[in-house]
């Protein structure tokens, strides 16, 4: 199952590589990792989706926790998130296909961000489930490279985990 | 004025440190020539790896952060093994290393090693000291990090450049940080839980960790064993915890461990954990313990709460507080019962020992020894053979045993003895068999030159 885990961790170098250590040290598989600064520049934002049973992802928010440089950290419920994921695709076109493409990012509210004779490069920012339908939809046109940015997440309403 | 190296040893003498281990180099140089205008005593060692196992040794005694020292590249990399050796067990300690200049770090000059990254899976925390002015911020939080909550080892990196620029000097009173904040007191309601569970248990067992010696717990500990009456067995780093001839100490668990202590942990139907971890060789089949029994796990670190052993009733916090806490509040003592059960498993199981002309047996050696020295003699295992009979037939009275528990270093009897020496232990005696004491010989050489009164008995069977 997958979970999504949010943390708050002090902006400074090595941080990264200590929760990224701790990750392949310790055997968690992780299938995104997302960090960013904050509106407080001292402090980045890292937003990790983890599958794993209970066990693994209890003994993941603790191990985590257990850093010092870990100041929150937060399991965030799928009901109670919003969460994005941000990607670039480039897809091969023809002057015959063109307009199809074309129509599917419309269809899936993505954006056309740069085009040529040959290529068309489109950006989607969504959930996960559905840039992998954009993807799918995509793929007989043959894409040429993806580019992703791992999912970022939010709790609804005024909840924060600050 | 002053310049960084000079800051780092005021730094020391700020945090009353009195002896530190290490062994010179290069960029380390600055700091050692200001070292040497210190009253700080510094012990040269014979490789770096020992500077870290005496510091080790040094901490256990005081229970307060001990300091070792190291270069660049490879005397920073010869520490690892000892760095390791304290995560494993939860030493504090500060490791301060010399780095090549900032101008040069990441260029693969002479002698540089990414010490921070080579040792950042067993580091509580480690620094690279970039810039001049956070010197003085950097030990202070060191040492705090180092000596607070689970303690650990932390290393300070800093650049020889670094080390000569000159700074005004400022030590911190005080050091707070937000996102460090270890858990000091055992939640109120758990511990009533616990207590509850306590007095509806019919067959109640306490297992002793080393957290009991790293929070200074002992008196707690005993007063709470025998307001309780309810028999202890320990793992390895918990030996010592209750004498070990106390009518209710049942001997250390595990793979390696004695037959009364093994059937008390099987039959028992609550087991008490107080600073263990239940790791592999004290608890083989972790997963079995919940089926027979219900657990009290008390730990300053939540993450080994429900990590190897599922926790009934979990207690974050301090072991002394929260014993403290529980002692004030425990009820009536439990009958005997189980007890006297257990002393029939004991009584037994006495096994007959083989003697063999010309040898002496390396138990009955032991148990003699344990005769003939002082009683708060501190016993320094070494790893192996010579370990495990140690922990199963030396009598630990008042003083203390210190092996290597969860890393089993080899090689790690001789420093740390000289550590715990340095520290004050009236008496000190190393025990290591014959490949261990290969491995650190090399001290005899510091043991000589500094004149240290450190007993070692090197047990032969001719095999390593």
């Amino acid at each position: 199952m997958k979970h999504t885990i949010s943390i708050l961790v002090e902006n400074h170098a090595g941080v990264l590589s200590r929760i990224s250590g701790l990750f392949s040290r310790r055997g968690f598989n992780i299938d995104s990792l997302a960090v960013g600064i904050t509106d407080d520049p001292t402090m980045s934002r890292i937003t990790i989706i983890v599958n794993g049973d209970d066990y693994t992802v209890e003994q993941v928010e603790k191990q985590l926790y257990k850093l010092i440089d870990v100041y929150k950290i937060k399991r965030l419920k799928v009901e109670e998130t919003i969460s994005r994921e941000l990607m670039l695709v480039k897809v091969s076109c023809t002057s015959e296909n063109r307009g199809d493409i074309i129509d599917i990012a419309r269809v899936m509210q993505s954006k056309i961000c740069d085009i040529s004779s040959e290529s068309i490069t489109i950006e989607i920012s969504d959930t996960t489930d559905r840039l992998e339908i954009l993807q799918e939809l995509l793929r007989p046109y043959g894409i040429l490279e993806i580019v992703r940015t791992g999912t970022i997440a939010l709790q609804k309403g005024n909840k924060s985990i600050c | 004025m002053i310049t960084v190296a000079q800051a780092m040893v005021r730094c020391l003498e700020r945090e009353n440190i009195s002896v530190v281990f290490g062994y010179p180099g290069a960029a380390i140089c600055p700091f050692y020539d200001a070292l040497t205008k210190s009253d700080i005593k510094h012990i040269l060692v014979r490789q770096e790896q020992n500077a870290g196992h005496s510091a080790s040794g040094f901490a256990r005694i005081t229970g307060k952060p001990a300091v070792c020292i190291a270069t660049s590249g490879p005397g920073a990399l010869n520490l690892i093994t000892a760095i390791a050796t304290a995560y494993m067990d939860s030493i504090p300690m500060v490791i301060i290393t010399g780095q090549v200049s900032s101008e040069r770090v990441g260029s693969d000059a002479f002698q540089e090693a990414d010490i921070i990254g080579a040792s950042e899976p067993f580091t509580k925390y480690s620094y690279i000291v970039k810039n001049p002015k956070e010197i003085t911020k950097v030990f202070k939080q060191a040492f705090y990090i180092a000596g607070t909550g689970r303690p650990g080892p932390v290393l300070i990196d800093v650049p020889m450049d670094v080390q000569n620029v000159k700074i005004d000097y400022n030590y911190p009173d005080e050091m707070k940080m937000r996102s460090y904040n270890p858990n000091m007191k055992g939640h109120p309601g758990q511990i009533k839980r616990a207590l509850t569970a306590i007095k509806n248990a019919k067959r109640p067992l306490i297992c002793a960790g080393g957290g009991i010696f790293l929070s200074n717990a002992k008196e707690e500990f005993t007063e709470f064993v025998k307001k309780c009456n309810i028999p202890v067995v320990s793992t390895m780093m918990g030996i010592g915890a209750l004498p070990s001839d106390d009518s209710l100490y049942f001997g250390m668990i595990g793979m390696h461990g004695v037959k009364p202590a093994n059937v008390a942990l099987m039959e028992s139907d609550l087991l008490i954990l107080l600073g263990a971890r239940a790791s592999d060789r004290a608890v083989c089949a972790p997963e079995r313990v919940n089926e027979t029994k219900k657990v009290i796990h008390i730990d300053i670190d939540p993450a080994e709460i429900g990590k190897n052993v599922d926790a009934d009733i979990p207690i974050v916090g301090d072991l002394k507080n929260t014993l403290i806490e529980m002692n004030s509040k425990v009820c009536s003592p439990k009958d005997n019962e189980w007890i006297n059960y257990l002393d029939e498993i004991r009584a037994n199981t006495q096994v007959k020992e083989k003697e063999f002309e010309g040898y002496i047996n390396p138990k009955a050696f032991i148990r003699l020894l344990s005769e003939k020295v002082d009683d708060d003699a501190v016993i320094v295992g070494d790893v192996g053979q010579n370990q495990i009979w140690l922990a199963n037939n030396y009598n630990v009275k008042q003083g203390r045993f210190l092996t290597s528990g969860g890393m089993g270093t080899m090689g790690y009897s001789i420093p740390t003895g000289v550590g715990a020496k340095m520290a004050g232990a009236n008496q000190v005696i190393s025990v290591c068999g014959d490949g261990s004491f290969q491995m650190q010989m090399m001290e005899l050489g510091t043991i000589a030159q500094n004149n240290i009164p450190l007993k070692i008995i090197v047990m032969t069977n001719n095999r390593l």
